[in-house]
């Protein structure tokens, strides 16, 4: 089921009355294309948790419209609009068990969708299978892990086959190891079933690693919309270079002139097509090359060693993000100390932003 | 918590005032205990025996049972009746009430509305409203809708018995305030499934709530089975009256006097439910009165 | 939005019913009731609107008698049991063996009927041609003169009524209090161990502090507990306050409401509202006091 977002805008009403209004989502237009994993990314009030809400219809839109497939579902009440959503807290019942709490929306449909109590057993238990928790069924949300309360609300979500996934937060609350193992697992309980889905997280990471296509939001408005790695590799603005990799983007004060880059006084790279002009140079970490000879002079603050690769922490006169970091295979061998590092760049890591838009500026290396 | 935390007390370091303590716990728990002893002691005496007695003696050696069944049986004084008046009274007000308060408190916890701030924040001020200051208008208002008992129906005399304490501000606060503790997520969850509030209030919310409730339910059964002052302003005939009143009538109207011993086995019925409760509820109801209830 | 607007108040309905016809109306009439002179209840009808019955209340004895009557009793009954509940948790907190045990026996009070012990307290206390009392034996050990407490002179009346009224409101506050010794931190004990603290510094310098903000609150509640007395006067002395001279403010208003086929609604109310402006002033002034004094 693909999902259309129309000039979708969602206002609140600020607290203090003089002031303007809230605008959390500010005229969304995309399509979410049917059966794929959407991540949804932002820094927190971006209006990420808003735009789910609006899609799952526990909020009305100012103004806009949302399709699912052909389907209006703008005007529609939650219930009638197919969805499932999974919490950030997952908002088990805590009262009934991992059966009850599966059944509990099907017991809801009225009408024709009614079900026997014995289609609703097997429907529980069907998702529960799915998600591998058909040995928990008796026990109790407080008697799980966070790992497996976490797949109670995902079966929960899934029992009634809706047409749309919604997932906030899911992995968040999470330890670490968990995270990786859980997020594969939505992964494949995506792929299964082949339900569109649409889940929210502040965790770059976490987006990029198992969606189909990234939707970067910031203020209410979308940033840009590719698939993961194309957003790393081709941000359409400062911001969203900023917000995808770690360790993050250094960034730089630079200038262009006569179709050369500067970073003060050092020409680091030939760029053609950008007229001369100061702007804002972002450097990915694994854009540095380290160059007996090489244009760009930093001195040598710190050395960490990864194993398979080796940080550097560098320091810029022209540099605007603090620390300047480096990661460099470890074949090269740097030695602390010793006050000046020189590197060469590798011209598909360095983006050009305007200073004042803050809009990537394209060029032509070589 | 297990750890032995009498050792590090402030009183427990220095001087050893452990005994001191013990037989100062001791003199106020006999002090407590003592009229329910002197009550029990007194109806199991026979009449003859306790009359005969212008020192009252510290145990009784013919323990007999004739004052219960005296109590029980006097016409003039219908302890049953008494008793299964209070247990109508009791049931239905605190029923009702639990209807009216969840309703309320469902409301002030997950309805959004217009006003829901400056209502509550009203119904707060009323909770310091004294009962005595609108009891007068309350008992003209019932009189005048023919609901005391003059009329010699039960119906009508329940109905005005039971009316004015429907609705207690303070339950409400309490349970709106557990309401709010339970995660708004929850309430999202079954919008998206279609859960109706109504539903949700009783599906979710009540079993979430439990502890609460009980707890409720047991701090206005105590309210209602000791209730005196309204019941007594519009209650006349003895068919009608509640323990409370029953006890009072017994005293006043010299039967008390002439036999104290059946007057007392009247106390002890009276007294047994609620102890009886209490030692059911202990914890509930002990709980439930340190989070704000008072006495009467 | 509207749809969900006219179902919050859906569910607020009953609620707002209850307490608009018993607490809200009952408010404003109370006012106008104690405003309307020379009110006839039975043919409705009054002759002026001004502060006659005010003047006529502060004016009758029996008025004056209860006022009296209800001051000490607060004034005698607050510190006391405020002082001993703080005495008893103290100890309480001390012990660990037979802890919860004395907790409920401390407990049983509260959950009795005041109407049916107060009949146990009457017997114990009585001196007269058929029984010496129980106290009246203690006193005959330790060689002095019988008294009774309970038909006898006013000193004597006052302290039962204040023994009683102690006993009654003690479990409330030792369970307030227990509960207050039990959340200050331990560590605070063993910091002032470790710096040789005395146990008396202790107590008034870390453990009183602590508690303060709750002894406040017992003060303030048993201020208005105090003040509404009633019923354990009633269990003691019978209906008929005024002629044992035992009567309360509270027990003023509901003879004026009722007693003696006297339907005096006008005067009830001003005696209310002049109750209630005590209650408030003192609470007002406790409130200055604690905010001053507690800091914390």
């Amino acid at each position: 089921m693909k999902v259309v977002l129309q000039n979708l805008t969602k206002r609140f009403p600020n607290r203090n009355k003089k002031l303007d209004d809230v605008i959390a989502v500010n005229n969304f237009n995309f399509e979410i294309p049917d059966g794929k994993l959407i991540g949804l990314l932002g820094p927190s009030g971006c209006g990420k948790s808003t735009t789910l809400n609006l899609i799952c219809g526990l909020e009305m839109p100012t103004s806009g419209k949302i399709f699912f497939g052909e389907d209006d579902v703008t005007d529609l009440p939650p219930e009638n609009r197919g969805v499932g959503l999974v919490f950030q807290n997952y908002a088990l019942y805590p009262h009934m068990t991992v059966r009850q709490n599966i059944m509990f929306p099907l017991q809801n449909l009225k009408g024709k969708d009614k079900l026997s109590k014995a289609e609703m057993l097997t429907r529980a238990e069907e998702a529960a299978k799915l998600v591998q928790i058909d040995q928990l069924m008796d026990r109790k949300p407080a008697e799980m892990s966070g790992g497996q309360q976490q797949r109670v609300a995902i079966a929960r979500a899934l029992v009634k086959m809706p047409r749309v996934l919604l997932l906030d937060e899911p992995l968040s609350n999470l330890d670490a190891r968990l995270r990786l193992q859980t997020r594969e697992e939505i992964r494949r309980i995506q792929r299964n079933t082949g339900i569109t889905t649409i889940f929210v997280t502040h965790d770059q990471e976490e987006a990029m690693s198992i969606s189909d296509l990234i939707v970067v939001m910031k203020d209410g408005i979308i940033q840009q919309i590719d698939q993961p790695q194309k957003v790393y590799d081709d941000p359409k603005n400062l911001f969203v270079a900023k917000f995808l990799g770690t360790p993050p983007i250094n960034v730089f004060k630079g200038k262009v002139a006569a179709g050369k880059l500067y970073l003060g006084e050092d020409a680091v790279l030939q760029v053609r097509g950008v007229s001369d002009q100061e702007l804002w140079v972002g450097i990915r970490p694994e854009g540095f090359v380290p160059q007996q000879a090489g244009p760009l002079r930093c001195s040598l603050k710190a050395v960490e060693v990864m194993g398979r690769d080796t940080s550097v922490v560098l320091g810029n006169e022209t540099a605007v993000s603090d620390p300047l970091r480096a990661i460099i295979s470890s074949e090269y061998q740097v030695a602390p100390g010793t006050g000046e590092i020189r590197f060469a760049l590798k011209p598909n890591k360095v983006f050009l932003f305007d200073l004042k838009t803050e809009e990537r500026i394209p060029f032509q290396a070589e | 918590m297990t750890t032995n935390k009498a050792e590090q007390s402030p009183l427990r370091r220095g001087l050893n005032l452990k005994p001191v303590t013990y037989i100062l716990l001791t003199l106020w728990a006999l002090i407590v205990l003592f009229p329910f002893y002197w009550m029990l002691l007194s109806s199991l005496k026979s009449t003859a025996a306790y009359n005969a007695e212008m020192t009252p003696s510290f145990f009784t050696l013919h323990p007999t049972l004739e004052n219960y069944t005296a109590a029980f049986r006097s016409q003039d004084e219908p302890l049953g009746r008494y008793l299964l008046n209070t247990l109508i009274f009791t049931v239905i007000t605190t029923a009702s009430m639990m209807v009216v308060i969840v309703l309320a408190a469902f409301a002030f916890a997950r309805l959004k509305f217009r006003g829901r701030n400056v209502l509550f924040a009203l119904f707060l001020s009323l909770m310091m409203i004294p009962n005595e200051l609108v009891i007068i208008t309350n008992f003209v208002t019932v009189k005048t809708l023919g609901l005391t008992d003059d009329a010699g129906s039960a119906i009508r005399h329940f109905t005005g018995l039971i009316l004015p304490s429907i609705t207690s501000i303070f339950y409400i606060y309490l349970l709106k305030e557990n309401f709010e503790s339970i995660p708004e997520e929850l309430y999202k969850a079954a919008k998206v499934d279609g859960t109706s509030d109504l539903k949700y209030l009783l599906k979710v919310m009540l079993p979430i709530s439990r502890p609460t409730i009980v707890t409720i339910i047991i701090l206005k059964v105590i309210e209602c089975w000791n209730s005196y002052v309204w019941p007594r302003l519009i209650t006349t005939k003895p068919q009608f009256f509640l323990v409370s009143n029953g006890i009072q009538n017994i005293r006043e109207s010299g039967a008390g006097r002439d036999n104290v011993p059946a007057m007392m086995a009247a106390v002890v019925v009276v007294s047994v439910p609620l102890i009886v409760l209490f030692l059911l509820f202990r914890d509930k109801i002990m709980a439930g009165v340190s989070r704000g209830g008072t006495k009467g | 939005m509207e749809n969900r607007n006219a179902k919050a108040w859906l569910y607020l309905l009953p609620a707002l019913l209850f307490l608009g016809v018993f607490m809200i109306y009952p408010l404003v009439d109370v006012v106008v009731y104690s405003l309307e002179e020379n009110y006839e209840s039975v043919r409705e009808v009054y002759t002026g609107v001004g502060l006659a019955n005010f003047s006529h209340v502060l004016r009758d004895p029996y008025f004056l008698q209860a006022v009296k009557n209800t001051f000490l009793l607060v004034v005698i009954t607050v510190p006391l049991s405020t002082g001993l509940a703080l005495l008893i948790s103290l100890g309480l907190s001390s012990i660990q063996p037979l802890r919860k045990l004395y907790q409920t026996v401390y407990f049983l009070p509260y959950v009795t009927n005041t109407l049916a012990v107060g009949l146990v307290f009457m017997l114990m206390f009585q001196y007269n041609d058929s029984q010496v009392g129980l106290f009246n034996l203690l006193i005959r050990a330790f060689g002095g003169t019988p008294v009774d407490f309970i038909d006898g002179p006013y000193w004597a009346k006052m302290t039962v009524t204040c023994l009683y009224t102690v006993w009654v409101v003690m479990p409330f506050k030792i369970l307030i209090l227990t509960s207050a010794l039990a959340s200050v931190p331990q560590s605070y004990y063993n910091a002032a161990k470790i710096d040789g603290t005395s146990k008396w510094r202790t107590f008034t310098r870390i453990t009183l502090p602590m508690i303060s903000p709750m002894i406040f609150y017992l003060i303030i509640t048993g201020f208005i507990g105090a003040f509404k007395a009633y019923s354990d006067e009633v269990a003691l002395f019978g209906v008929n306050l005024n002629e044992a001279g035992m009567n309360t403010i509270v027990g003023y208003v509901y003879d004026m409401l009722y007693s003696n086929g006297g339907s005096y609604p006008s005067y009830a109310s001003a005696a209310a509202l002049i109750l209630f402006a005590i209650v408030l002033t003192i609470t007002v002034i406790n409130l200055m006091v604690s905010r001053k004094t507690v800091h914390y």
